[in-house]
């Protein structure tokens, strides 16, 4: 099923290459079917996860550059099954949108957008860092792409520094991951990027060389999410980008910043993850603040929400620093919240956008009586975003904060006090942006002549504002996918920090590996 | 005798091919004398052939001059297939540009005879020689369109300074022979330069001397002047061939001169090796950044060029097997990739307007949608992503430099591929996103060259995907 859900999309990018340029429905159409089917394979595999097992499940190993030890290795533990069926949900959402937003050159687009699912997929399953490095270069071509051929007016300019920026991480952290596999030659004798392998290894390099490392990986992760005061490049990307490639960067790209967190910098580097832990904490309380602050002071609604996202990504670092199961989970839940919540606020935003060609609120007022049901489900998203009890972010945003409080590895409360004042900052620019959107006066020209939601932009988001409140109300249905994966690696920090966890029963679980695997993979 | 001729030919055939094709255009009446091209790639192509036969096959030639290996068939099988690509290609472009003459293709068969003697040398002299044949094929390739103000300049500006870095070999040379007491020969030479200790001054300034001489037909910083004018001077297939074979040429016999003269270990050859990662780093960061001020298609490629041979350095500075097979699979994907981007170039071009400005691209995604996704697959790999042919070669030889202890080393290539990505994307970003403003656009005429683009296509890609079918046959050559 996992490497169903991969080929999906990619089939489908190869499968429009095929299709005429003019046949402008059917390159739609198949597009959207095959990111559903992509869907539907990642929700039987969603099905098919075996919750209780903290390892990686549904795994495939196919030698490919023998020589150095680079395979075709690919599988998920709970964390990555979540991302990837997250990834699979927005694609279709972001098609959709793209169907009356993109007027040129569709066949291209469609393209593109398919191999980014594929790419983004790929990162998430990669069970080897030289894999997991193509995936992660790969999107950097269609998100190129994506932004300098149907964005702004600055669009190159905006592409390029996407770009160079995204690179200038990834070197960083080739040369990273290719230090770390020689580490394992001198340990081992053999060169490797087996990532299940280097997990046992890493763990055991000394703290001097391990900081290293662990920098040269960061730098790629906090440049991805972006992390302040890495994040110059989020602004100018989402102001350009056509509408499409703001709701991919803003629900899809920064789960990838913060699975590369996870993943790579507590898993591989847990010495130096307490070392640092602090440093990020408070790189992420910055954040929070130095986001929350610009956020209030925009004038333009896309920028706005750009800063509002490098805020709120500011307490989901903290959250996985916190290195405590709360923290952790509600990072990832927080991921997912976010996906949908921001999907659903660009996708409101563009259907303003679309109307009146303007990102400036000034140009708005007064909305809510013209387009009402925009109004609601715009409300939503918002105070999805906001954090209000019932919606989704309040889950996540509660035992982000919870676990910051409680984190045995921070011991300190400062971080959880300043990372709470983000419910003040977030209620400040959220609800100035609702008030200045959909109250108020009409501008006189033209917002009279604004149509509600067609049964299109309905379809789009509709599915998201069930599953925010759903996830409000029972977060357990997709919490417990992550949680004894969480739990064990929880444990393995605990232990190698402190000498004893909670979570023994997990960690025995863990050990217990070689016979669930092979179940999961005669499965599979 | 005939031991020497088996083991030698490869090179034997080319010059064959090359005389007889002179004396086909010398003598058969002009008008069949279109008979040349077909001929020469035909005998390229059996050339390649026996490469290929002689895969596997380990022994020398003529009292131990000339060595055959699988290390020498994987150059010969280079050369002759980019020869083969450049003849293709270079047919449409010079009948376009009315300067279809047989010389040219029989000095392609010339260097190419050249680069196999390079790759076959085990031994000084025969190094030189074939370094000389080739590179005199080339000054004349250079100035081939002898009306041209550019080309004329740039043969001439090859030709001096290719002269003066012969001195530069020839005078290294000569040291190392005084030094050596009377050795020329590679593995002579390595058992003569002891192990451990300090190095004689002769021997060193000799080594010094070989390497700039070295570095200067790799075009490596500070030895680079030469080649932004001249290539953007020569006819762009002479450009293509010169970038790719050449360079390929270059560094088949700098691995094999570095690997006689640097024994691991040793106080002097540390420095030695020390001085080389300079040149590599400094290479990369100069021809990276000079490249961002380009805005001529043939001269930023010219630029990145050099950075290219920085980053080919680093498997000399490794000087691990691993290294050396990391280079020699560069030189392939690097191969592909070169060749194809100047072949584009080269079908753009047009006898009444040079159409190598940025400004002349802008827009093409338009004009010519098949055109511009190739040259933008071309620059992705140039700048080393995944996953085309590239990137994986800069993978391995970022392996083998860190495995040798040079981490800066692989830290510079990263940084200088960022900066590089500025003006890769500058090519992409006029091809897509900007629309052609003024001025006259001609209808390109790929013609025949679009099967040389097609193989470079299709090298890039199954470089980038199956390295391990390449990385098998460079992996157990040393």
């Amino acid at each position: 099923m996992l490497l169903a859900t991969l080929f999906a999309p990619l089939v489908g990018a190869l499968a429009l290459l095929l299709v005429s340029r003019d046949a402008k429905k059917a390159l739609k159409y198949s597009s959207l079917l095959m990111s559903l089917v992509a869907f539907v394979f990642a929700l039987a595999m969603l099905l098919g996860f075996d919750q209780t097992n903290p390892n990686m499940q549904m795994l495939t190993n196919v030698s490919w550059i023998p020589t150095l030890d680079a395979g075709f290795r690919v599988g998920v533990d709970g964390m990555s099954v979540l991302f990837i069926f997250l990834t699979t949900l927005t694609m279709p959402m972001v098609i959709l949108a793209g169907f009356d937003s993109i007027k040129e050159q569709e066949k291209e687009f469609y393209a593109l957008i398919l191999l980014l699912e594929f790419g983004v997929i790929g990162i998430f399953a990669a069970l080897d860092t030289f894999l997991f490095y193509v995936f992660f270069e790969l999107i950097l071509i269609p998100m190129y792409f994506l932004i300098g051929v149907w964005g702004g007016e600055r669009r190159t300019f905006a592409a390029i520094k996407f770009f160079i920026f995204t690179m200038f991480g990834s070197l960083v952290m080739l040369v990273g991951l290719i230090w770390l596999g020689y580490y394992v030659q001198q340990t081992t004798g053999h060169f490797t990027t087996n990532l299940l392998l280097l997990r046992e290894i890493a763990p055991t390099i000394p703290l001097s060389t391990q900081k290293w490392m662990f920098a040269a990986f960061m730098l790629a992760f906090c440049i991805k999410i972006p992390l302040f005061p890495l994040h110059t490049w989020l602004p100018d990307v989402q102001s350009e980008s056509p509408l499409v490639g703001t709701v991919v960067v803003g629900a899809v790209l920064f789960k990838i910043g913060i699975y590369g967190l996870i993943r790579f910098g507590l898993e591989l580097f847990p010495q130096s993850s307490f070392e640092h832990a602090k440093v990020m904490c408070a790189l992420g309380a910055a954040a929070v603040i130095y986001g929350a602050m610009l956020a209030i002071v925009q004038t333009d609604m896309r920028r706005l929400a750009s800063y509002a996202l490098v805020s709120s990504l500011g307490t989901m670092v903290m959250g996985v620093f916190s290195m405590t199961p709360e923290g952790i989970q509600g990072a990832i839940l927080q991921t997912f919240n976010h996906g949908l919540s921001v999907t659903g606020l660009f996708l409101c935003l563009g259907v303003l956008t679309q109307q009146r060609g303007t990102t400036n609120l000034a140009d708005y007022g007064g909305i809510a009586k013209v387009m009402p049901m925009f109004a609601v489900l715009f409300a939503i998203s918002l105070f999805s975003l906001v954090g209000l009890p019932g919606l989704n972010g309040f889950i996540g945003e509660y035992l982000l904060l919870l676990g910051t409080f409680r984190s045995p590895f921070l011991n300190n409360w400062t971080f959880g006090i300043l990372g709470a004042t983000t419910g003040v900052f977030v209620a400040i620019y959220m609800l100035k942006l609702y008030n200045n959107i959909c109250f108020g006066k009409f501008p006189n020209d033209g917002s009279a002549s604004m149509s509600d939601l067609t049964t299109k932009e309905l379809v789009t988001l509709i599915p998201a504002t069930i599953l925010m409140i759903w996830i409000g109300i029972y977060p357990s249905t997709f919490m417990r996918f992550s949680d004894e994966s969480t739990k064990a690696l929880v444990g393995k920090l605990e232990l190698v920090k402190f000498g004893t966890t909670k979570y023994t029963e997990t960690l025995k679980k863990l050990h217990a590996a070689p016979a669930a695997e092979g179940t999961a993979h005669k499965e599979h | 005798m005939l031991y020497d001729v088996f083991y030698s030919l490869p090179i034997a055939l080319c010059s064959f091919f090359g005389i007889t094709a002179m004396l086909i255009g010398a003598f058969v009446p002009k008008k069949r004398s279109n008979i040349v091209m077909p001929y020469a790639t035909t005998g390229l192509a059996i050339v390649l052939t026996f490469a290929a036969l002689l895969w596997g096959r380990n022994g020398t030639a003529f009292n131990g001059m000339i060595t055959t290996g699988m290390y020498a068939s994987f150059f010969d099988i280079l050369f002759a297939s980019s020869g083969i690509l450049v003849m293709i290609a270079a047919r449409p472009y010079l009948q376009k540009m009315a300067w279809e003459f047989d010389e040219f293709y029989v000095l392609v068969l010339f260097a190419v005879s050249g680069m196999m003697l390079m790759a076959h040398a085990n031994h000084l002299l025969i190094a030189f020689i074939g370094i000389e044949i080739m590179s005199i094929s080339f000054y004349v390739l250079s100035a081939y369109m002898r009306n041209e103000q550019l080309s004329v300049e740039s043969g001439l500006k090859y030709f001096l300074l290719g002269a003066f870095s012969t001195g530069f070999l020839l005078y290294g040379m000569a040291l190392i022979y005084g030094a050596t007491g009377g050795k020329m020969e590679y593995s002579a030479i390595r058992a003569s330069v002891s192990y451990g200790s300090q190095m004689p001054t002769l021997l060193l300034a000799g080594t010094g001397l070989m390497l700039i001489g070295l570095s200067f037909k790799v075009s490596a910083f500070p030895f680079h002047g030469w080649s932004p004018d001249v290539y953007q001077g020569a006819p762009t297939v002479v450009t293509a061939f010169m970038s790719t074979g050449g360079k390929a040429a270059a560094f088949a016999a700098f691995i094999q001169i570095a690997g006689a003269l640097i024994p691991n270990g040793g106080p002097d050859s540390v420095k030695i090796v020390h001085l080389l990662a300079c040149i590599s780093a400094a290479s990369m960061l100069y021809g990276n950044i000079a490249a961002c001020a380009q805005q001529n298609v043939k001269r930023l490629l010219a630029y990145s060029s050099i950075a290219q041979a920085g980053y080919m350095m680093m498997g000399i500075v490794s000087g691990s097997s691993r290294g050396t097979s990391g280079l020699m699979f560069y030189l392939a994907a690097y191969l592909c990739t070169q060749m194809g981007a100047f072949i584009v170039a080269a079908a753009l071009e047009n006898k009444y307007g040079k159409q190598l400005e940025f400004s002349d691209y802008a827009g093409l995604a338009k004009r010519h949608p098949l055109l511009a996704g190739v040259m933008s697959l071309f620059m992705f790999s140039l700048l080393g992503l995944p996953p085309f042919a590239v990137f994986f070669g800069k993978y391995y030889l970022f392996t083998a430099a860190i495995e040798a202890g040079y981490t800066w080393l692989a830290l510079v290539g990263a940084l200088a591929s960022v900066i590089s990505a500025y003006f890769y994307l500058g090519l992409i970003v006029a091809m897509y996103f900007r629309s052609h403003e003024s001025g006259e656009t001609y209808p390109a005429q790929p013609g025949m060259s679009g099967v040389t683009i097609g193989i470079a296509v299709a090298g890039v890609i199954l470089l980038g995907l199956l390295p391990s079918v390449v990385m098998r046959w460079t992996g157990i050559v040393m």
